[in-house]
């Protein structure tokens, strides 16, 4: 057996056993290196894995040889392929950039831990990514919740072991949800295996069990993901955790529930049992629609730049699940694109707020945090970072030429596939609530006087770089949109056959 | 009957709801947690219970035995048992640590004091 066959199984323990060795070395700088290595491993095997994936169409692998649905099985269709790019992807960038980060952000002595904490989140990631099997998905979503909690926890203001408390009653509520309604389509079913549920689910088929298990695993997986009303823990964690953290999650955590839902919608329950039995769609409507205006609207008045973003982020997570309620293919597609321009777009914001709060701060001390007073006229001592920020920003507003105008076109395209004339103003229209929250701080970074006697001061380089190599992907991904969209268009045409 | 026939799962669904009660309408952090541990174990029974046969055994192929109940979803719960208490001792070290900072572990007064720090910035 040659390396490659063993990639689905490398995919998750090379973080998972990096995240062990960082404590056992008990050094910031090895630990950091021993991670790094873990994620780049976890990134080649995730690019070797879509190509593989490409090749065969489902890459299938029988963990100890025991053949499914005895067996836990590791499962890498085209979606799967494509959130193991995006998350050990991020995940190789945000962990060099750490290293800078955390610096400032982190007592020293802590590093090592925030590193192990940091494979350990990875590989929950990956694990819930890649698996087959319906309770593996609850184990490896609490190992990446539980190394959150922690790494919110590591801010160093004091809210963010509130944020990180909040968060963990509400994640364990969804998680503990979200076995209810495996423990349901087990009794009903007698597998833990996706695919092979998915087979047994015909015969019993819209049951009052197997539709309770499919509201519990909805609103279990959409606490996770943020979804509108339930997303009350989500702005205070970003707002507080670490820079690096936020970016982290920011671009992953959310989009990792996402895949989740998608995954429970199509390829076990099936389309007929979500769209037709159930009114999901309209709910996954009206919930989006809110989360596009409500949130995006809430973002306006922030005073704190991380803050304002979270709650955009909000905003776009309706987007994301604005495809889904499409029932189509081409919905679906959306879905997915957005999924991941969004992931690159905020990690990039993330990792440039970061930056520039390391440059605000006085040499030695801790970074504070982004209001808006401290930002006047800060185009002038950071154009690389401001101008970063703008595009980014762009990104979130859906303007041509960047990542965000693509998902929102594939969106406008569902949309009037499904002859919903009006949702396309409403998407246009949610998109100008993006103009004035950028708008913001474009007016007083460009357009306010800098203090007295500044000079120009960027960002620390180790810091800009990654950052902006994100944000060179969501331009690039605004412009070529054969990788993103082409992958996202196979992923759903491969779902929506497997669904039926 | 009915009710005596479900009895695992009424019993289940009591623990359930009442956790979940406590969790939201208690403000005090160790409180919450406690209301927390009872929602999870509850979903313990509901998984444990139907894999319980009457008079069967553990499955162990011998002739005198014949009834087993189903090993697998204790298995699971056993998982499931170790999540839970991760998360126990996670929600309560950062109940620990949220003592030291807001010298408070109630939800209202570290709001209070979150607002005030808020206020007070200039």
């Amino acid at each position: 057996m040659s390396l490659s066959a063993h990639l689905p199984a490398l995919q998750v323990v090379l973080p998972l056993l990096s995240a062990p060795l960082a404590v056992l070395l008990r050094h910031g700088g090895f630990a950091c290196a021993v991670v790094t290595a873990g994620a780049w491993a976890a990134f080649a095997a995730a690019v070797g894995l879509w190509l593989q994936a490409g090749e065969v169409g489902v890459v299938s692998y029988h963990i100890g040889s025991w053949a499914p649905p005895w067996g836990i099985e590791y499962r890498v269709d085209r979606l799967a392929s494509f959130v193991l790019l995006l998350v050990s992807g991020t995940a190789a960038i945000v962990l060099p950039y750490s290293r800078a980060s955390i610096e400032r952000e982190i007592p020293r002595e802590q590093h090592y831990l925030y590193y192990a904490m940091f494979g350990l989140c990875l590989a929950g990631l990956l694990g819930i990514t890649i698996t087959g099997d319906a309770f593996n998905i609850f184990v490896f979503l609490e190992i990446s919740s539980l190394s959150t909690y922690v790494l919110i926890a590591l801010g160093r203001d004091r809210r963010a072991l509130a944020a990180a408390y909040r968060y963990l009653i509400m994640g364990t509520i969804g998680a503990t949800f979200i076995v209810i309604g495996i423990g349901f389509l087990y009794l009903m079913t007698g597998t833990l295996n996706l695919a092979d549920m998915a087979e047994r689910l015909r015969d019993v088929e819209s049951s009052r069990a197997v539709l309770a298990a499919l509201a519990f695993l909805t609103v279990g997986i959409s606490l996770k993901l943020a979804l509108f009303p339930l997303h009350q823990w989500l702005p205070n964690a970003y707002t507080h955790a670490p820079s690096a953290v936020t970016a982290f999650l920011a671009a992953t955590a959310t989009k990792v529930s996402v895949y989740v839902l998608i995954r429970f919608w199509y390829s076990v329950f099936g389309e007929s049992l979500v769209y037709v039995e159930l009114p999901l769609p309209r709910i996954m409507l009206l919930l989006s629609l809110a989360a596009m205006f409500a949130a995006s609207f809430t973002a306006i008045f922030q005073d704190n730049l991380k803050r304002l973003f979270a709650y955009s982020s909000v905003g776009q997570i309706g987007y994301i699940t604005l495809g889904l309620s499409f029932d189509s293919i081409d919905g679906l597609t959306a879905s997915i694109v957005h999924l991941f321009n969004h992931g690159v777009t905020k990690a990039a914001l993330f990792l440039l707020i970061g930056g520039m709060v390391i440059g605000l701060a006085k040499s030695g001390t801790v970074p504070p945090a982004p209001t808006f007073d401290r930002l006047a006229g800060l185009a002038k001592r950071m154009p690389l970072t401001c101008f970063g920020i703008v595009i980014a920003g762009l990104s979130l507003i859906g303007v041509p030429g960047t990542a965000g105008f693509v998902s929102k076109w594939y969106l406008i395209v569902a949309a009037l596939e499904k002859e919903q004339f009006w949702l396309v103003g409403a998407i246009l229209l949610s998109s100008l609530l993006a103009v004035a929250y950028v708008w913001r701080f474009v007016e007083v970074a460009y357009f306010k006087p800098a203090a007295e006697g500044t000079t120009r001061r960027e960002a620390p380089l180790g810091l800009l770089i990654p950052a902006w190599l994100l944000v060179i992907a969501t331009i690039w991904f605004g412009l070529d949109t054969s990788f993103t969209v082409g992958t996202a268009a196979e992923a759903a045409q491969q779902l929506v056959r497997v669904g039926k | 009957m009915e009710l005596l026939a479900h009895f695992s799962h009424v019993v289940a669904v009591f623990l359930m709801v009442a956790g979940l009660y406590v969790v939201m309408a208690r403000g005090n952090l160790i409180k919450k947690l406690v209301g927390l541990s009872v929602f999870q174990t509850s979903v313990y029974l509901l998984y444990i219970a139907p894999g319980k046969l009457i008079g069967g055994t553990a499955p162990i192929l011998a002739p005198q035995y014949g009834l087993y109940s189903n090993p697998l979803p204790h298995v699971l719960i056993l998982t499931a048992i170790v999540v839970g208490v991760a998360t126990l001792a996670l929600g309560l070290a950062l109940a620990v640590r949220i003592r030291e900072a807001y010298g408070s572990i109630e939800e209202d007064e570290i709001i209070a004091a979150d607002n005030a720090a808020e206020e007070a910035r200039p």
